[in-house]
Formats: C-alpha cells, structure tokens, sequence
C-alpha cells in the first residue's frame, strides 16, 4: 500500500520522538518498506552539531541506530535552509517529493495555551493541509 | 617521516582542545509556552529595557541631559581612543586580506554560500548603512561646504579647496573606517561560529581569552550590553526618522507633519518589518534589500545623468583624491584644533559605528558562511568604499554643486539637515517621481533594519539559537516600534534623544570590547592556519 515512510526528525529532542518512531518502524515492518528520516539544518552551529556537514553524520548515525534497534532499512536526508524556524514547514513538504515518500509519520506536540493564541503553528496541521500524501500524526 | 606525522597529529589535538567545550548550544535557555529563551540574558535585558523606558518617560529632560553629558563626556575625554581604535581596526582589516590567513574559508573547506554575490552585497547595506548614507549624502559635504557646523581641518567653506576636503571628509566618515569595524565584528563572530562550532551570540567570540568563562557571567555581561545597545540603537532611529521621515512627508506632500503622521510612520514600518519577518530571511530581508538595491541604482543613475555627467566625473574626481589627501590628517588624533568637526562629527560617528556593531556585525556574519576572509573582508572594506565613493560623488557632489551655484534652499546652508536630500532634488527634473523613490527607499530600509535587528537580538537572546520560535523575532520587531511610538508619544524628542545619547554611550565599553576581539580573533586564526597546515602534512 505504501512505498517509503518519511519521518521527520528534531535530533534535539529525540526524546519526544519515541513514539512516532516505533509506529512508524512497525508501519515499516508491515509493509516491508524503508524509512527515511528528514531533519531540516542551517548553517549556523546548533545543539546537535557544530556544522551542517557534522549534523549530516549524526543523522546517518541516528538512521542506523533506528535500523538497529526496529529491524527495518532505514535511510535520511539532511536538508539545508537558511532560516529553519520560518522555512522548516516547506523544505519537509519539499522533501517528501525529493524523497518519493508516500506516507509521513511525525510526532506533533500537545496542544496548549500558546496553539490557543495561534502564538505557535503546528508542523503537523500544515503538512496536512498542503501535502497530497498521507499522514499520520503521532501525540 | 612518522615522526613528524605524529608531531602533527599531536599538534592537530592539541589545538582541538583549546576549542573543546561542555557547553551545549541552548543548555541555558528556558523553553516554556513557545518560547525558548537564554536566561540571564533574555529577562535581565528585558527588565533593563523597561526600566530604562520608564525612567527615560518620567524624567525626559533629566534623562536627556544626563544621558547626553555622558556621552559628551565620552566623546571629549576618550576622543583619542575612539580614533586610535578606529584606525587599528582598518590596518587589522586590511592586514587579514594580504595575510595567507585569508584563505580560511568561514564554515570550513567544504562550505557553500547561501546567498549570491549581489544578495549578500544588497544585504550588506540592509541592517545599518542604508538609511545613513540616503540621509547624510547630501547634507553631511554641503554640511562642510557652507561651514554649517564645523569645517575638516578648519577648511573655509565655499572654496575649490572645500570642495574636495567635504567630499574626502565624508567618505572618511563613510568609507574604510565603519565598514572595517563592522567587519572586525561580522568575522570574529563568523569564524567563532561557523568554523569554531559555537553558538552565534557577541560572548563566543573570547572563546579563546577567556575558556568556558564566556558561559558564565562575563558572558551574560557581553551579550546583555549588545542587546540593550542594539534596541535601543534601532528604537530611537525608528522614533527619530520617523520624524524625519513625517518632516519629509510634509515637505513633498504637504501633509501636516504632527506627531499623528510620525506614529503611522512608526505602525507602518513596523507593520512591514514583522510581515518580513515572519517570511524569514530569503523571502523578507534578502528580497527587500535586492528591491532596494535595483531602486537605489536607479536613483544614483538619475542623479548622476540629471545632475550633469561631467560634474560627476569631476566630482567622483574631487572626491576620491579628497579621501586620498584627508584620510591620514584626518585620522590623526594629535594635535586637532578643528573641534567641532573633530568631536561633534568623527568621534561622534565613531561612537555612533561602534555601538551599532553588535547588531550590523552579527547580521553581516549570519549571511555570511561558505566565504573566504579574503573575499569577506574585499567584499566589506573595498567594494562598499567603492560604491559609497560613486553615491556620494553624485548626491553630495550635486548638492556641492546647487550650493555653489546659488541654486536653490542649499545656497543658503544646510537648515533642516534632514530634508537635504529632498532639497537637492526639488532642483533636478522629475522631483515628484524621485522624491517619492527617495521616502520609499528611506522606509524600506527602516523596515531592513527592524527586521535584521529583531533577527540579531533573537539570536543574542536565545543563547545562540537561530532556529528558536519566529515568535520570538515578532516580538523584538514590535517591541522596537512600541518603544519607539511609546517614547515620541509621552516623552517627545527630549526622550528619543536621551536614550539614543545612552547607545551611543555603548560605544565605549564596545571599543574596549571589539580591541579584545582582535586580539581573540588573532589567536583563533593563527591556530586555525596551523591547523591546516599540520592537516596538509597529514594528507601527503
């Protein structure tokens, strides 16, 4: 039914991933088709690496652990922006294509006060609304 | 020839220590409700933004007249300093082009520019110099031409000979001296950070003098000045041109220009500002300097074809041979006895470039990754001299020539210095048209600033994020426009002028600042050249 499961990934707070990461490995099982994860960069240092070229190895590194861990073929994508909180929403609508994806699966954050007064957007609700692709969102 | 693998590779950990640290990008910051903010820095700045708004609203002319004779004070006693440092940051700048350091590439061997050439030279002139140099090309030389306050050199006014000192004194004011203190900033902070690894914010950059310190207070000391010197810096200009820009709207339009107008100067910019700022950088400053870069081309064009193109050559002429001529004498901190000029206009700049640093360098440094210090500091010391010489020769130049001619309100001195511009212009052709490009450009870059500053501040006070919240940078944008409206509304001119005089005033702790910069900067460059010398032993 499906042909590649994309997962777009914030190497910072892994944590809050977890579950969107083991739906959609067990997504990936059942259909036996890879996963690939994407995690958008720029170019200044952040938190998981001090350059683009080194954040590309962590999510090489990152993707095997998964591989590891979930027994699936995993591979990634590290995309660069030069602004990644404004443009983060269309360079993963971007990689969907670039990746020829059909099915995302991503964590989304519980909605609070700050969605409330629209002070935040969500990721998740504007993949859905301009992406053709399915997705499935993960709280 | 092991032997002296080994010594490099030990020489290669070696340096890789020195740059070593725990300190994880953001491990300060408080990441609550949407935002994700560095704390100290993020609510002491906050706090002493209030007060000094509040204070500055209940005692305007106090604050006015404390805050000014500070600055004065700065200005009379550490004259020498600001000039000396000046100079030191020029021959820095040019020593780093010549110097086989300049082959460094900032973010490493591999990296790429994000931006073209022409994007990121229109961007170069986006956070700081754009509104400068449409306000001041015309009224600073006739300024000096009709000795309307202080002469270079106590060059008497209205002679072939002050024609040349006006022209070579304002390109001094304008030329290799900001751009080379911008650009000590605007590399120290690229290099710390694209090749260093460590977060963009102004404490990064004495890594190498002071260790894992910066992460401490020294730190939080560093960057809380730059966020204060910088809104304040950009409210008051916002508060201030808006005046200008209200006095200018009357002017041309003969709309009354009340305090009304200049508040909607202020929404309006502000509301265009945050607009950009949400498109981010590629489709906000980048796209707005490019449009004003291709607007302010065809004015300069106009201007040079309307005005004469004789005149321009003769005054492109006079203008580069006057820099050439005055730019040693005029460096000179010995001796002066042209006071006026001297403090009231160089120190005054000086202070004035240096306080601005924080923000204009760390902007020029964030579009900046995938260049080489050679091309980076070509492209911020030569080209924009190059191209301030030909703006200035043909707005400055005209205005010279109207005053010289008896042509027009610059025959009698320079009145409302701000309407200058608009006054040179009312005597070429099609004044309705080019006016008009001209307030539109004045904005535009108003709207640059703001969103380039909210940009920087955001950075500051995120601890070095780039990728925190957007909303953060909507907040300092508005931020800058109500302090702005808040100050011209309850505490007028006395209140813009009074904490404008305390940015400026920053000027001397950032001259003392940007002088360890160097010296920073210095140790990381010469470890980084042996790094890649020990790593080209390695290769073989």
């Amino acid at each position: 039914m499906y042909n590649k499961i994309m997962v777009p990934v914030d190497l910072e707070h892994v944590e809050k991933l977890e579950k969107a990461l083991q739906t959609a490995s067990e997504l990936a099982k059942s259909y036996d088709v890879p996963v690939c994860y994407v995690a958008v960069t720029g170019g200044v240092p952040n938190r998981v690496a001090p350059s683009p070229e080194k954040f590309e190895v962590e999510l090489n590194m990152f993707a095997r652990e998964q591989a590891d861990k979930y027994g699936v073929e995993t591979e990634c994508k590290s995309v660069h922006s030069t602004d990644v909180a404004v443009e983060l929403d269309d360079k993963l609508l971007e990689a969907i294509e670039d990746v020829g994806a059909d099915l995302v699966v991503m964590a989304s954050h519980i909605p609070g006060v700050a969605d409330k007064l629209h002070l935040i957007s969500s990721n998740a609700a504007y993949m859905v609304k301009h992406s053709d692709v399915s997705i499935l969102v993960v709280r | 020839m092991s032997n002296e693998i080994k010594q490099a590779e030990e020489a290669i950990s070696e340096i890789e220590d020195l740059y070593d640290t725990d300190y994880e990008i953001g491990q300060d910051n408080i990441e609550k409700w949407g935002f994700d903010i560095h704390a100290p820095v993020f609510p002491t700045s906050a706090a002493l933004i209030v007060l000094f708004v509040v204070g500055s609203l209940m005692f305007p002319e106090s604050a006015k007249v404390g805050l000014e004779a500070t600055r004065n004070w700065i200005q009379d006693v550490f004259d020498w300093m600001f000039l000396s440092a000046g100079n030191f940051f020029v021959l820095f700048c040019l020593l780093l082009i010549v110097l086989p350091v300049g082959k460094i590439r900032l973010g490493g061997e591999d990296a790429v520019p994000d931006f073209s050439v022409v994007s990121w030279f229109a961007m170069l002139f986006a956070a700081g110099m754009g509104i400068g140099l449409m306000f001041w090309s015309v009224a600073e030389p006739v300024g000096y031409f009709t000795e309307w306050f202080g002469t270079p050199l106590n060059t008497p006014g209205f002679t072939e000979e002050s024609r040349s000192a006006a022209m070579g004194a304002t390109m001094y004011h304008w030329g290799l001296h900001p751009w080379a203190i911008y650009g000590v900033v605007a590399l120290s902070l690229a290099f710390f950070s694209f090749n260093k690894g460590l977060p963009l914010t102004i404490r990064s950059t004495f890594y190498p003098l002071l260790g894992d310190r910066v992460w401490g207070w020294p730190g939080h000391v560093i960057d809380t000045i730059a966020v204060l010197a910088t809104i304040f810096g950009l409210a008051t200009s916002l508060g201030l041109g808006a005046q200008q820009a209200a006095s200018g709207f009357s002017f041309l339009f003969d709309i009354e220009g009340g305090l009304r107008t200049q508040v909607i100067v202020i929404v309006g910019v502000t509301a265009v500002a945050l607009v950009s700022v949400v498109r981010g950088i590629d489709g906000g400053v980048k796209l707005l300097s490019n449009l004003n870069m291709i607007f302010a081309l065809l004015l300069l064009v106009f201007v040079i074809f309307a005005g004469s193109l004789g005149g321009f050559f003769t005054n492109l002429g006079r203008t580069v041979s006057g820099y050439v001529e005055y730019i040693l004498p005029l460096s000179n901190p010995m001796g002066r006895e042209d006071d006026t000029f001297y403090h009231s206009w160089t120190i005054f700049f000086w202070a004035w470039w240096i306080s601005w640093s924080p923000f204009v360098g760390m902007f020029i440094a964030r579009v900046s990754r995938g260049r080489t210090i050679r091309q980076f500091l070509t492209a911020v010391l030569i080209v924009p001299v190059v191209f301030t010489s030909v703006w200035m020769s043909a707005f400055g130049g005209n205005g010279i020539d109207q005053a010289a001619n008896g042509i027009g309100e610059l025959a009698d001195g320079i009145g409302d210095s701000t309407l200058a511009l608009f006054q040179m212009l009312t005597h070429l052709p099609l004044t309705s048209i080019t006016s008009f490009l001209a307030i539109c450009l004045v904005l535009v870059f108003f709207v640059t600033s703001s969103d380039s500053g909210s940009l920087v501040i955001d950075s500051i006070t995120s601890g070095g994020k780039t990728d925190a919240p957007v909303t953060q940078r909507v907040f300092w944008a508005t931020a800058q426009g109500v302090i702005a409206a808040v100050l011209l509304m309850v505490g007028g001119s006395a209140a813009l002028q009074a904490l404008q005089a305390g940015a400026v005033s920053m000027g001397l702790p950032f001259t003392l600042i940007l002088i360890a910069m160097c010296v920073s900067l210095s140790r990381g460059l010469y470890h980084e050249r042996r790094l890649m010398q020990y790593n080209e032993i390695l290769q073989q």
